[in-house]
C-alpha cells in the first residue's frame, strides 16, 4: 500500500466519521441542547425504547405515565412488550443480553427503580452494552398526585433529551376554556382542573415563569383582561371601557400586550402586567382591527392579527409597533389568515387561514416563508406551540364538538387532548413547568 | 106552490144542507193581550236605570280595552321597531340600503324618547378566528352608532359592545343562519318604562 493510497483511506474513514455524527443531527428538527447520548439514529426514525417492568405499588404506573410521555413526544419508539415476554434482564451480577434487546428495536432500555424518596433511573445503551446514565429522582409524596405526576413527568423530559437531545415536554400544562371557564389540563390529558369559576371567559395565556395567567372575561358592558397568579389571587388590568382582549405577555414577564376595541377599531397596547402605568398604543389600525399579538422569543418583534388591507392577515412588526410588514399572502382561495403563534425556537409561525370556508391550522418559516399546511379534516384553528417547537395544540371540531388536539408537525400525527363536555377552545401550552 | 117555487125552497135547503157538511174554519184562539201599564213604579225605573249604566259601561269598556289594545299595538310596534335588529355582510361592517332604512326607522322613536338610552351589540356568525371575531362585532356595533349619531342622535344615550360569535340568533351552521347571525341588536338601557311611540 502506498503512502498515498494509504492517506485517501485514513481520509475516507475520517469523513464516514464526520457523517456519522452529523446525519444523526439532521434529523432532529431543533436546536440540540443538553447532553446526548452516544444512540446513534437514522434521519426519519426514532430510536426504540424498552422501559423494563417497575416493581413497587405504583410501579406499573411510573411505567405506563413514561412510555406515554415518551410516545407524545414523537421522538421516541417506545416497544410495547407484555411483561412476560420481555427477556430476563439480569439480576446485577450477570450483565443483560443487550444484544437480544438490540434484536428487539430497542436502542435505549429504562430500568426504573423504586427508592425510599423517589426513583433511581438507569439507562441503558443497548448498542454499546452499558448503562449509559444513572440518576436517582426525588418524587414528592402522594402517588399520583398532579405534583407527583408533574415530578414524573419532568424526569420523563429529562430521560427524553439524555437520548435525543432535545427536552421532552410533558412537564407541562394546556390552559383552555371550556363552558366559560378557565381549565388546565397536564399535556397527557390528566388532571383536568378548573381555575375560575364564574364568568365568561376567553383568550387564556400563560405568562413566562408560568406563574401567572391572564385571559379576558366577557361582561355585560365590556370585556376585562384579568391577571391570576397560579393558586391564588387575581386583579384586573387597568384598561379603558370597552373590548379589551388577547392579551401576551413579553418573554421578560413584565410587559403584556392586548388588543383595546373602541369605536374606531381595535389596536394594541402595551401596559406594566403588574403596575399601574398608562397603556400606550403601538398600533394605528385607522378604523381596522389588529389583534392576537404574539411575541418572538427575544421579545423584539410582535406577530399580531390585522385587517387594514380589508381582510384579516398575519403581520410582524417591531415589538414598539413600528415596522410593520405582512407576513401570510394570498396562497390559499380566501384571505383570511389569523391567530399567530411564534414557535419558542423563532423559526416558525402557527397561524389559522380560511381554506374553503374552513379554518386550517398552518405554519410559515420565518426565513425561507415556506408555507406548511397542517391540517384537512373538519375546522382547525388557535395554534399553541409546545416547549419544543414541534408540538402545537390546537382547537378541531374533527370529533363532532370542539376540542383539543396536539399535533406533531413534523409527521401531522395528531391525538386528542380534551374531551371536555360541551367542548373546549384556545388551547395555551404553558413553558417546561419544572418540578424540582 | 107552484113548482118554481119548489125547485128554489129545494135548493135553498140543498145549499143549507152543503153549507152544513163543509169543515168549519179554525180560528185562533183568543189570548190577553196585556194592557201596557200606564206609569212605571221605582223599581221599575231602578231596573231600567241600572240596564242602561251597565249597557253605558259595557261600551266604555269596550272602548278603552279598544284603546288599550291600539295603544299596545303601537307600543308594540314600537318597540319591536326599536328592536330590530340589523344585518351585515360576511367580514363587513359596512351598512346595507336595508340596514339603513332599519336604523332610519328608530329615529323618530329615539327622538319621541329624550330619555331612551341603547345598547348596540355587534355579532358575528361563527366562521373566522373567534377573537377577531369580537373585534368585527365591535366594529359594527361601533358603525351602528356611528350612523345613529350622524342622523342627530346623541352618541351618549348609546353603550356598545360587542359579543363576536358567542351568542349566535341561531345555532346552526347553514348560509340562513349565518346570514342572520351577523347582525347588529338593540337593547333598551334606561327610559323603557317611560317610552312613548311617535307621532
Amino acid at each position: 500500500m502506498t503512502i498515498l493510497r494509504r492517506c485517501a483511506l485514513t481520509l475516507l474513514a475520517g469523513l464516514a466519521v464526520v457523517i456519522s455524527v452529523a446525519v444523526p443531527a439532521l434529523g432532529q428538527d431543533t436546536t440540540v441542547t443538553g447532553v446526548r447520548l452516544g444512540i446513534v439514529y437514522a434521519p426519519g426514525t426514532r430510536p426504540g425504547v424498552l422501559v423494563l417492568p417497575v416493581s413497587g405499588t405504583a410501579g406499573d404506573s411510573i411505567k405506563a405515565i413514561i412510555e406515554r410521555d415518551f410516545t407524545n413526544g414523537d421522538r421516541l419508539n417506545v416497544i410495547a412488550l407484555e411483561a412476560a415476554a420481555i427477556p430476563p434482564f439480569g439480576d446485577g451480577n450477570t450483565k443483560p443480553n443487550y444484544p437480544l434487546f438490540t434484536r428487539l428495536g430497542a436502542a435505549a432500555l429504562l430500568q426504573v427503580t423504586p427508592t425510599s424518596f423517589g426513583i433511581q433511573v438507569d439507562v441503558h445503551n443497548a448498542g454499546k452494552g452499558i448503562v449509559e446514565r444513572t440518576k436517582a429522582f426525588p418524587l414528592p409524596a402522594g402517588a399520583l398526585s398532579p405534583n407527583w405526576r408533574l415530578a414524573l413527568h419532568d424526569v420523563a423530559d429529562e430521560i427524553e433529551q439524555w437520548i435525543t437531545g432535545v427536552r421532552g415536554i410533558s412537564a407541562t400544562r394546556i390552559l383552555y376554556v371550556a363552558g366559560g371557564r378557565v381549565y388546565q389540563v397536564d399535556s397527557d390529558g390528566a388532571n383536568a382542573v378548573a381555575l375560575t369559576s364564574s364568568g365568561i371567559a376567553m383568550s387564556p395565556v400563560w405568562n413566562p415563569a408560568a406563574s401567572h395567567i391572564a385571559y379576558m372575561t366577557m361582561g355585560s358592558t365590556g370585556q376585562q383582561i384579568v391577571i391570576r397568579e397560579v393558586g391564588g389571587a387575581t386583579r384586573i388590568l387597568p384598561t379603558r371601557d370597552g373590548l379589551n382582549m388577547t392579551p401576551t405577555f413579553a418573554p421578560d414577564g413584565n410587559t403584556i400586550v392586548y388588543a383595546h376595541g373602541a369605536e374606531s377599531g381595535t389596536d394594541l397596547y402595551a401596559t406594566n402586567a403588574f403596575g399601574t402605568e398608562p397603556a400606550r398604543r403601538i398600533t394605528v389600525g385607522r378604523g381596522s382591527d389588529n389583534t392576537q399579538p404574539s411575541y418572538s422569543p427575544d421579545g423584539r418583534r410582535l406577530a399580531f392579527t390585522s385587517g387594514r388591507l380589508g381582510h384579516p392577515e398575519v403581520y410582524i412588526s417591531d415589538a414598539d409597533g413600528t415596522n410593520a410588514d405582512l407576513l401570510t399572502r394570498d396562497y390559499v382561495d380566501q384571505p383570511y389568515r389569523a391567530n399567530p403563534d411564534w414557535s419558542p425556537d423563532g423559526r416558525l409561525i402557527a397561524f389559522e387561514a380560511q381554506v374553503g370556508g374552513r379554518l386550517q391550522v398552518m405554519s410559515i418559516g420565518l426565513r425561507d416563508r415556506v408555507v406548511k399546511r397542517h391540517t384537512s379534516e373538519g375546522v382547525n384553528e388557535q395554534p399553541s406551540w409546545a416547549p419544543d417547537s414541534r408540538h402545537l395544540v390546537f382547537t378541531s371540531n374533527r370529533g363532532g364538538s370542539r376540542q383539543l388536539w396536539v399535533l406533531d408537525v413534523e409527521s401531522n400525527t395528531v391525538r386528542q387532548l380534551t374531551h371536555a363536555t360541551g367542548g373546549a377552545r384556545f388551547g395555551a401550552w404553558s413553558p417546561p413547568l419544572r418540578s424540582r | 106552490m107552484n113548482r118554481g117555487h119548489r125547485v128554489l125552497a129545494l135548493s135553498v135547503l140543498a145549499l143549507a144542507a152543503i153549507s152544513a157538511c163543509k169543515k168549519k174554519p179554525e180560528t185562533a184562539p183568543v189570548t190577553a193581550t196585556p194592557t201596557p201599564t200606564p206609569t212605571c213604579d221605582q223599581r221599575c225605573r231602578d231596573s231600567i236605570s241600572a240596564f242602561e249604566k251597565r249597557r253605558a259601561d259595557s261600551v266604555a269598556a269596550a272602548a278603552a280595552a279598544a284603546e288599550a289594545t291600539a295603544r299596545e299595538r303601537a307600543m308594540a310596534a314600537t318597540k319591536a321597531t326599536l328592536a330590530a335588529a340589523v344585518y351585515f355582510e360576511y367580514d363587513s361592517d359596512e351598512l346595507s340600503g336595508d340596514a339603513r332604512s332599519a336604523l332610519d326607522a328608530k329615529l323618530p322613536i329615539l327622538r319621541a324618547n329624550p330619555g331612551l338610552r341603547l345598547r348596540i351589540a355587534g355579532n358575528t356568525d361563527e366562521r373566522g378566528s373567534d377573537e377577531y371575531n369580537l373585534a368585527l362585532g365591535q366594529r359594527r356595533a361601533a358603525a351602528v352608532k356611528r350612523y345613529l349619531s350622524d342622523q342627530g342622535i346623541d352618541g351618549e344615550r348609546m353603550e356598545i359592545i360587542s359579543y363576536g360569535e358567542e351568542r349566535p340568533a341561531i345555532t346552526e351552521s347553514s348560509e340562513e343562519a349565518w346570514r342572520m347571525n351577523r347582525r347588529a341588536e338593540f337593547e333598551i338601557i334606561a327610559g323603557g318604562d317611560m317610552l312613548v311611540a311617535p307621532r
